[in-house]
């Protein structure tokens, strides 16, 4: 136990910033497994983040082959296909893009981009990694047992996800609810960290409204996943409670297996309420982080300012609030009261307004910029079509009287994962792309980026965009097989195989992308402190990749906003936060 | 700087002098960590009583029935609360033997609470109304259970407070854990009158959303 003498907050003056004290490892295990560094936790979060990623992109395949080939595969059946669906929806959103937005981003540029030596609480940090990843060891042993994993659908609607009958409703179901508690207990404890380090932590003159855009979409994101992720925990809970005690609290009187089931009178639309309130948030936890990222992103690779800075965070925050006033337009056709869906699309339709500003200000920062066509910059651009597509037909289900036709169909799977798996990705991908060159000091390889660049763009949209047309024609989502329909015509079968094709090409390009990543890690180019000419904090570490404490002896001080570039009378094209007024050269 | 000043400042615009900054101290982290939580812990609570509300506006509702022990426990850990009061009261004045008792007390209430609560849950359990499927039966056991973990969560940070006590730790050291749990206690106690209130003693939660014009009088 430290001794502490003067620890007043009192003491600390106006001016000042307290040096935190860092927790020193001393053998490899304290240093890389028991890490308690933001940097070293930030990396742990994003790989086993991807690697359960790509689980649920082979689980993505799976689905694939079963809809353009029907009955051709001997390891598809009913029950794994949509046990397939299921995974893959909870892993991507939950276990890939939150973690690894919030966990892995969070943690690695917190610190760094506010200029902090570390998180306020490491020690609570480490234990929020562990947490996760016991939450994805439980959910990877739910596919090795009796039953297999649950296949209830990704929204785990009761009374079917609990239901003999449904895939996985015995364990399956109980280590996916397990797994969720799990995962948002650990959260909480990274979310708090996350919060108080932007809060608490930010180095001198870095005041709020001049953190980097990044900052701001974690902040929120992680403000939003904190306030959200308790209706999961408490849905996640009291279906446990019916599954093992016999409570109804979800379950209805009805029959099972030809059976009078023990249940009365539960109500399977709290479920969809509780859930929904959680998940509609959930769309803007990951897509906060992925605004900020790509603003930063677009202004440095377009040497210009972000245009319209305050309007953008007041963006952030506006679209933070709103999201929790829109769950409803999930459940246009739950038979909940239609006064409900009016005041639902109301709102939902209100979100395009802040939304449409951030779009119009990334193509305004894009606008007379000197546009390098980098490979985080193609990502950053590739985001705004793929978020703008998204967006729009975010709008077409956003209105009841055009929603209720479409519900349920393949519209609304291309809708989701245009806006929702697409655009964060390309930001996911973009980014690290981008900040790679700072947690290795070596640039990943420009030509297999610019590959996996176009493969992944032209491919996704290969993919999403014939996929609403199958909507328009009815094609339901979910389904096994739609053989044997009569409104479903043969050409919509020609489809289904075209995309299933651009599917499996676009998931073998990201193995390109991991091995860039381990190319590039031994045989990459050097790329010095600054490869990318960057204003903002962590480019300015004395060393790369930043050692344990981030910065030298002093933390910088922060004199301006993370945006000067090519400030006009100034000979450099980017002035750095830290360099102070008399420092820069005019010529 | 207030916070509307700090929004609305041109970031734009450089300056040489070093506006702010944020006092940092490992002791208002903690404060500030704590109300975040705090908040979350509100926002868990606030769900499962509109869960409750949501499910009562059913014509099947069955009220479940009311545990006169549960007055006896309310009391309990209003002292508790009052203990851990008397108890920051005695480090911020640097008494060490008021300090030792009050914590010990406020534990002990709690701990006497916890036991309550137990007793409640059995004595529902023997009741013959009682069933599993009612869901006002459920919320209870699922409510209050969820409240008690977390006064077992504030009793592990309690404990601990006592070992460095007995470890011979001076006062100054463990103040603002002391108050931090106060704190704590204190939001516990509110949430548990809300819940007792409005749940677990009539139909309180009814009335109140009658008269709100959530729901007609019938």
């Amino acid at each position: 136990m430290q001794h502490m003498t003067h620890d007043e907050s009192a003491e600390v003056g106006p001016l000042e910033v307290a040096e935190m004290e860092l927790y020193h490892p001393k053998t490899f295990l304290g240093k890389y497994i028991w890490s308690q560094d933001a940097k070293v936790i930030a990396i742990q979060y994003a790989i086993t983040a991807i690697s359960i990623g790509l689980v649920a992109l082979v689980l993505s395949w799976m689905m694939r082959l079963q809809l353009a080939f029907p009955n051709s595969f001997s390891f598809i059946d009913p029950s794994n296909y949509l046990q397939a669906v299921t995974m893959h929806g909870m892993i991507m959103v939950v276990y890939l893009l939150t973690a690894l937005f919030l966990g892995g981003f969070g943690n690695y540029l917190i610190p760094l981009m506010v200029g902090a030596r570390d998180m306020v609480f490491p020690y609570l940090n480490m234990l929020s990694f562990w947490i996760y990843l016991f939450a994805v060891i439980l959910l990877v042993v739910s596919f090795f047992v009796p039953g297999g994993p649950t296949g209830s659908g990704w929204t785990l609607y009761p009374p079917q996800a609990i239901l003999p009958g449904t895939p996985g409703a015995t364990w399956g179901i109980i280590l996916m609810l397990v797994s969720l508690i799990c995962f948002i207990i650990g959260f909480t404890m990274g979310g708090l960290n996350y919060v108080v380090t932007i809060l608490q932590a930010r180095t001198r003159g870095m005041t709020l409204m001049r953190m980097p855009l990044t900052i701001w979409g974690i902040f929120v994101a992680t403000i939003l996943a904190l306030l959200a992720f308790p209706a999961l925990f408490v849905s996640a809970v009291m279906m446990l409670f019916d599954l093992l005690l016999g409570t109804s609290f979800f379950m209805p009187a009805l029959v099972s297996m030809g059976k009078q089931a023990s249940y009365t009178g539960g109500s399977p639309l709290l479920f969809q309420h509780l859930f929904w309130f959680f998940g509609h948030p959930e769309v803007y936890i990951v897509a906060l982080p992925a605004f900020g990222i790509v603003s930063d992103l677009l202004s440095v690779h377009a040497r210009k300012n972000i245009f319209g800075y305050r309007m953008m965070v007041w963006a952030i925050v506006a679209i933070g609030i709103l999201s929790f006033f829109v769950w409803a337009h999930h459940m246009y056709v739950s038979g909940m009261n239609p006064y409900f869906g009016f005041f639902f699309a109301t709102t939902t339709l209100i979100i395009a307004i802040p939304t449409a500003l951030k779009v119009y200000n990334w193509v305004l920062t894009l606008w007379q910029g000197s546009i390098h066509l980098t490979v985080p910059m193609l990502f950053a651009i590739g985001f705004i079509f793929a978020f703008l597509h998204g967006g729009l037909t975010g709008l077409f289900l956003g209105n009841v009287s055009v929603s209720v036709p479409l519900s349920d169909t393949m519209f609304v799977v291309a809708h989701f994962h245009m806006v929702m798996a697409v655009a964060p990705v390309m930001v996911v991908l973009g980014a690290i792309y981008h900040w790679y060159p700072k947690i290795t000091g070596r640039m990943m390889h420009e030509g297999m980026g610019k590959i996996h660049f176009w493969t992944t763009f032209l491919g996704t949209y290969a993919i999403y965009l014939p996929m609403h047309y199958l909507g328009f024609l009815g094609v339901p989502r979910r389904y096994f097989s739609v053989a044997g329909t009569n409104f479903i015509p043969a050409s919509a079968h020609g489809l289904n195989i075209g995309i299933t094709l651009a599917a499996l090409l676009v998931g073998a390009f990201q193995l390109l992308f991991l091995y860039n990543l381990f190319w590039s890690y031994f045989k990459g180019k050097p790329s010095g402190p600054n490869p990318w000419n960057a204003t903002t904090l962590e480019w300015q570490t004395s060393e790369t990749p930043p050692i344990h404490g981030n910065f030298g002896a002093e933390l910088p001080k922060v004199y301006r906003w993370a945006y000067d570039f090519s400030v006009p009378g100034v000979v450099a094209d980017f002035i750095p936060q830290n360099m102070a007024p008399q420092d820069v050269q005019r010529g | 700087m207030n916070l509307i000043h700090q929004l609305t400042t041109k970031p734009w615009e450089a300056s040489a002098e070093l506006p702010l900054q944020v006092k940092h101290s490992t002791q208002q982290n903690k404060r500030i960590a704590l109300k975040v939580f705090l908040g979350v812990v509100t926002v868990l609570f606030m769900l499962l009583i509109v869960a409750y509300a949501g499910r009562m506006a059913y014509e099947d509702w069955r009220p479940a029935p009311q545990i006169r022990l549960l007055w006896a426990n309310t009391l309990v850990l209003l002292l508790g609360s009052l203990g851990l009061e008397l108890a920051q009261y005695a480090v911020r004045r640097g008494k060490q033997k008021l300090l030792y008792q009050s914590l010990i007390a406020a534990g002990l209430c709690t701990l006497l609470f916890l036991i309550g609560q137990s007793q409640a849950w059995r004595e529902l359990g023997s009741l013959v109304y009682f069933q599993v499927t009612n869901p006002a039966i459920a919320f209870f056991y699922m409510i209050t259970g969820l409240h008690a973990v977390h006064l077992i969560g504030g009793l592990v940070v309690w404990s601990q407070i006592l070992i460095r006590l007995w470890r011979g730790f001076e006062l100054e050291k463990v103040r603002h854990s002391v108050e931090l749990c106060t704190l704590y206690w204190h939001f516990l106690l509110l949430v548990w009158l809300v819940l007792f209130g409005l749940l677990f003693t009539g139909n309180n939660l009814d009335e109140l959303m009658i008269i709100c014009g959530i729901k007609g009088r019938t």
